[in-house]
């Protein structure tokens, strides 16, 4: 670009202009933040820490939403403690150490009360420090592999015993099960389950030979061999059925594989801990009738409770096609038990909610009371569902009761012996009964 | 199930029904009304012994879903038109209401239950298909109470593959029945080693409690199949291979264009793979919403407009960013870079996060089995695409006189300036077309992966391995370098694992380049040189 000596000059004139502006500007800015300062009194500030863009988008998405709804809702009742809520929405776009820069921020900047969220394991591994040192409170709403207790996070997810391990139970009963494929996607979640998992059905007297264990990369989708590489392994003369810890977007190709190759449900079932409503929305569901998911709520289950929140939640995204899932539900619960622990507590300090959170008793979805219990996490009915033409889940197996949490595995030979109780004579995270060593949360 | 038998061999002889009938059939009618799976099941079990003439409709509704019960246990069928008739007489039901009714549901032990007792009405259908699926669901059901029935069948039956069908299911059964004799056991074990798919090694493995030369047979047999299904496996894997490599020719004959012949790094490229996997979406809705009746050939009009529309984006994506950046790759790499990252963003705010359903149409779904082969019908018709599309490619390079000039511009730019052709649109004209190319391979992907703002991340890396692998600018080089890849990698996966087979080639593909630095059919000439 070539600069003549006049638009230098006019230059410098524009450049003076924008400065006053500017001072100006920062006036404007201040007495905004000032009116700001004055609201921010009054209100109680809730961090939302969901992936909005990059590959946990299209799972996380939905719970920023539901949190935005229950927050609305509990504002329309009156607010906490005299106090409207404010949402603080961050994204920290799938990037796991962005999350733990977005959680700082949360704590320190915004002063936030406590935070929803994560999504993948890893997102909730790289926050913990962070929650840890500054003292703050995150709910965690997904079902994960256990083996963790902080006295800062509250799982409102399920551990594996309220998941994985009733899963396999029902294949084991129902379908008489004896050989078993544990395929999952390469991350610490399957890692860990599929390890459980495999030290649970050797302990019920499974051969080594009859568990074959497979990963596949995030987002894998040619899943040509890897199935009929299963069809052959269940063609061995014993039932068969495939434990899929695989997550997110493999499941669509992974599922129309089986479909085209002509595994049916009747002869190898597929039982999938991280496929759900809003998975299976993205699928022809037809060649997958009958396939099985574990998780602690359906949509499809019936009571009055789950009916309003379908109502109100279809109301809320002005979409009457909208599905409902498992996290959002945990989410409902934690957001429930939070509300309460802070009335309870009558003070937004984490100290005292922490304390106050234990014990805390709200209704779920599926028609019983879910409590927070001393190991920081819930307890919660296990549900087992086939797989319908419509994309719903039919319930075929209910435990009769509410599973509490196993946060330590006792399948595992590292943590059989730990336990995690966070009330006043103990107040550790995993507790080693036989040596009576406190690790404080971390894993031994 | 030995019950359910033995009163289809006794319909089948027209033996006058018992006076017991009418009551089992009652009962049948009320335990499918009765809440709880065992129920369900129980009625099924019963109703297809029952003699019942509606029997078959009533199971084949429940299999369908279309069976409903009121609060007082009576079954209505649900019709095309949603009105309902009475599930035990047929006759129209007009004061009944959807609202009272309940859908009676089942689980895979009810799913079970129905497919053997709907083998077994079926087995005496006039129709040769259904008696075919007849005699394969009695196959799988393996129940020597099935064997009367099979005779009569047998006896009766005509059509050869069919026949050949029943014939198996009866060494089925006859292996399951306890007080079969050895030598009948021999020659169904050689039956079935005859058929020797792979149900049947799993039937045949899960066999215990033989006689001694049976075992010995039957385990002759499985060594048999094993050592078949190993060759199969070879030639499995290649098809595997072939098949993963067409996916990734599809999408890299994009890139061919755009990187190779015109040099452009375009880390949008994925982008416009995800854009034609949307324009199938909107196709589809379309066409659901005003032209139902050629539903299922949507995808053949979702092919044209997806090029045009990726096509045009690409035009309008090098008209406006990428000519302003030709010669400066750093640039162009990171501009195109931010570029995916917006048109993602851009998609995800119009579409939403979520992955979209995009229907598969009946003639894509399901396998074929030749020998030991299984080919799926989705990645025959990809790779079939894929042929099409690389020739289709070639031909217009070749023959066509925007190919000419794209060809000209390419080798010596200046010169072809000279001769009067119109470099600038040329250069968008070749984008265009390497960026519609990129959106028929959407079409096809949409059929094998998520239709979601993330599909063609997944696609890029892959992409400009498989270039850079095959020679820069020639398409027979991005040919062979995806059909590599492809089998290279399936031979890897079962030995290694998914994600350390995807290692092993990333390492393999470096040291290639090492020794290789323009992929394995470099370029020659004055443009390369310069």
């Amino acid at each position: 670009m070539a600069i003549t000596e006049p638009t230098l000059s006019r230059r410098g004139l524009a450049r003076a202009g924008a400065a006053v502006a500017t001072i100006a500007a920062i006036g404007a800015v201040e007495a905004v933040n000032n009116s700001a300062a004055a609201q921010a009194k009054a209100t109680i500030k809730v961090g939302i820490l969901h992936s909005l863009s990059g590959t946990m988008a299209i799972s996380e998405t939905t719970l920023k939403d539901v949190m935005l709804m229950l927050i609305e809702k509990q504002n329309a009742k009156g607010g906490l403690l005299g106090r409207k809520l404010e949402a603080v929405v961050v994204d920290p776009a799938s990037n796991w150490p962005l999350f733990a820069e977005k959680a700082r921020q949360l704590i320190s900047v915004d002063k936030c009360a406590a935070t929803f969220g994560c999504w993948t394991s890893v997102s909730r591994k790289s926050v913990l420090p962070v929650f840890e040192e500054l003292n703050s409170i995150l709910f965690y709403p997904v079902q994960y592999e256990g083996q963790e207790c902080s006295r800062n996070v509250f799982y409102t997810g399920a551990a594996p015993n309220q998941q994985a391990i009733p899963a396999v139970d029902y294949l084991w009963n129902e379908s008489k099960v004896k050989r078993w494929v544990l395929a999952g996607t390469d991350y610490v979640y399957p890692r860990t389950t599929n390890q459980i998992l495999e030290a649970y059905l050797i302990s019920k007297g499974v051969a080594k030979e009859d568990i074959m264990i497979n990963y596949t990369p995030f987002g894998h989708s040619d899943w040509q061999n890897i199935v009929a590489e299963i069809k052959k392994f269940g063609s061995a003369g014993k039932k068969t059925a495939v434990v899929s810890t695989i997550n997110g977007d493999a499941n669509v190709p992974f599922y129309k594989e089986l479909g085209n190759q002509g595994i049916k449900a009747t002869q190898i079932p597929v039982v999938a801990f991280s496929v759900g409503e809003e998975e299976l929305a993205g699928i022809d569901t037809k060649p997958l009738l009958g396939h099985l998911a574990a998780w602690n709520y359906f949509q499809s289950v019936d009571n009055p409770a789950n009916k309003a929140f379908i109502d109100s939640w279809k109301k809320y995204t002005k979409n009457p096609k909208r599905t409902t899932n498992d996290p959002m539900e945990a989410h409902l619960i934690g957001f429930n038990m939070w509300v309460k622990a802070v009335e309870a507590a009558g003070s937004i300090d984490p100290d005292k909610v922490i304390d106050a959170l234990i014990g805390v008793a709200v209704p779920n979805l599926s028609g019983g009371y879910s409590a927070m219990m001393p190991n920081h996490h819930i307890t919660k009915p296990v549900l087992i569902g086939e797989i319908q033409a419509d994309g719903q889940f039919n319930t075929v197996s209910q435990t009769p009761g509410l599973v509490v949490a196993q946060e330590w595995s006792p399948y595992v030979a590292d943590t059989k012996d730990l336990i995690g109780d966070w009330r006043a004579p103990l107040k550790c995270g995993a507790f080693n009964v036989k040596t009576g060593a406190c690790s404080t949360g971390k894993k031994a | 199930m030995r019950r359910l038998f033995a009163a289809l061999l006794a319909v089948s002889l027209l033996v006058l029904a018992q006076p017991s009938r009418a009551d089992q059939t009652e009962d049948a009618l009320t335990s499918l009304g009765t809440p709880g799976f065992d129920n369900v099941r129980e009625g099924v079990e019963q109703l297809a012994t029952s003699g019942h003439p509606r029997a078959a409709e009533i199971i084949g509704a429940l299999q369908a879903g279309l069976l409903f019960v009121n609060a007082d246990q009576t079954l209505f069928i649900k019709q095309g038109d949603d009105s309902f008739v009475s599930a035990s007489d047929g006759k129209a039901t007009t004061d009944i209401s959807a609202d009272d009714l309940k859908q009676v549901r089942v689980n895979n032990g009810i799913r079970n239950a129905i497919e053997a007792a709907l083998g077994g009405l079926r087995l005496f259908s006039p129709d040769a298909p259904t008696r075919l699926e007849a005699a394969e669901a009695v196959y799988k059901a393996h129940d020597p109470a099935a064997l009367p029935a099979l005779d009569q069948a047998l006896a009766k039956e005509s059509n050869a593959g069919v026949k050949t069908r029943m014939l198996e299911a009866r060494a089925a059964a006859l292996l399951s029945a306890p007080d079969s004799v050895e030598g009948d056991r021999i020659a169904a074990v050689a039956v079935l080693r005859a058929r020797g798919d792979i149900e049947t090694r799993g039937y045949l493995a899960s066999l215990s409690d033989q006689p001694p030369a049976v075992a010995a047979a039957i385990t002759a047999a499985l060594t048999s199949l094993d050592r078949l299904a190993q060759i199969w496996s070879v030639a499995q894997s290649v098809y595997y291979g072939l098949s993963l490599g067409s996916v990734l020719l599809l999408a890299a004959a994009g890139l061919a264009i755009t990187f190779g012949v015109m040099g452009v790094i375009n880390m949008a490229h994925g982008e416009m793979v995800m854009i034609g996997a949307y324009v199938t979406f909107v196709v589809q809705q379309f066409m659901r919403e005003h032209t139902p009746g050629i539903y299922g050939t949507s995808l053949l009009f979702a092919i044209p407009l997806a090029f045009l529309v990726t096509g045009a984006v690409g035009v309008a994506v090098e008209r406006c960013l990428i000519r302003f950046l030709y010669g400066r790759p750093l640039e162009t790499l990171l501009a195109t870079w931010g570029l995916s990252l917006g048109l993602q963003q851009a998609v995800r705010s119009i579409f939403g996060a979520n992955n979209r359903d995009v229907d598969t149409p009946r003639w894509m779904s399901g396998a074929t089995e030749v020998g030991g082969l299984t080919l799926t019908w989705n990645r025959m018709y990809i790779i079939l695409f894929a042929i099409i599309v690389l020739a289709s490619l070639m031909a217009a390079l070749r023959y066509t006189s925007l190919g000419l000039r794209m060809r000209a511009v390419t080798q010596n730019r200046r010169m072809a300036a000279a001769m009067g052709i119109r470099t600038p649109w040329i250069d968008a004209l070749t984008f265009g077309l390497g960026s519609g190319v990129a959106g028929m391979a959407g079409v096809a992907l949409s059929q094998i992966d998520n239709v979601s703002p993330n599909l063609g991340q997944g696609y890029i890396i892959d992409s400009f391995m498989v270039v850079v692998f095959g020679g820069v600018g020639n398409l027979w080089g991005t040919t062979l370098g995806a059909l590599t890849l492809g089998i290279v990698n399936k031979f890897l996966e079962p030995i290694a694992g998914a994600v350390m087979a995807k290692i092993v080639v990333l390492v393999l593909l470096i040291l290639f380049i090492q020794r290789r630095p323009r992929g394995m059919f470099p370029l020659k000439g004055r443009a390369v040189e310069s």
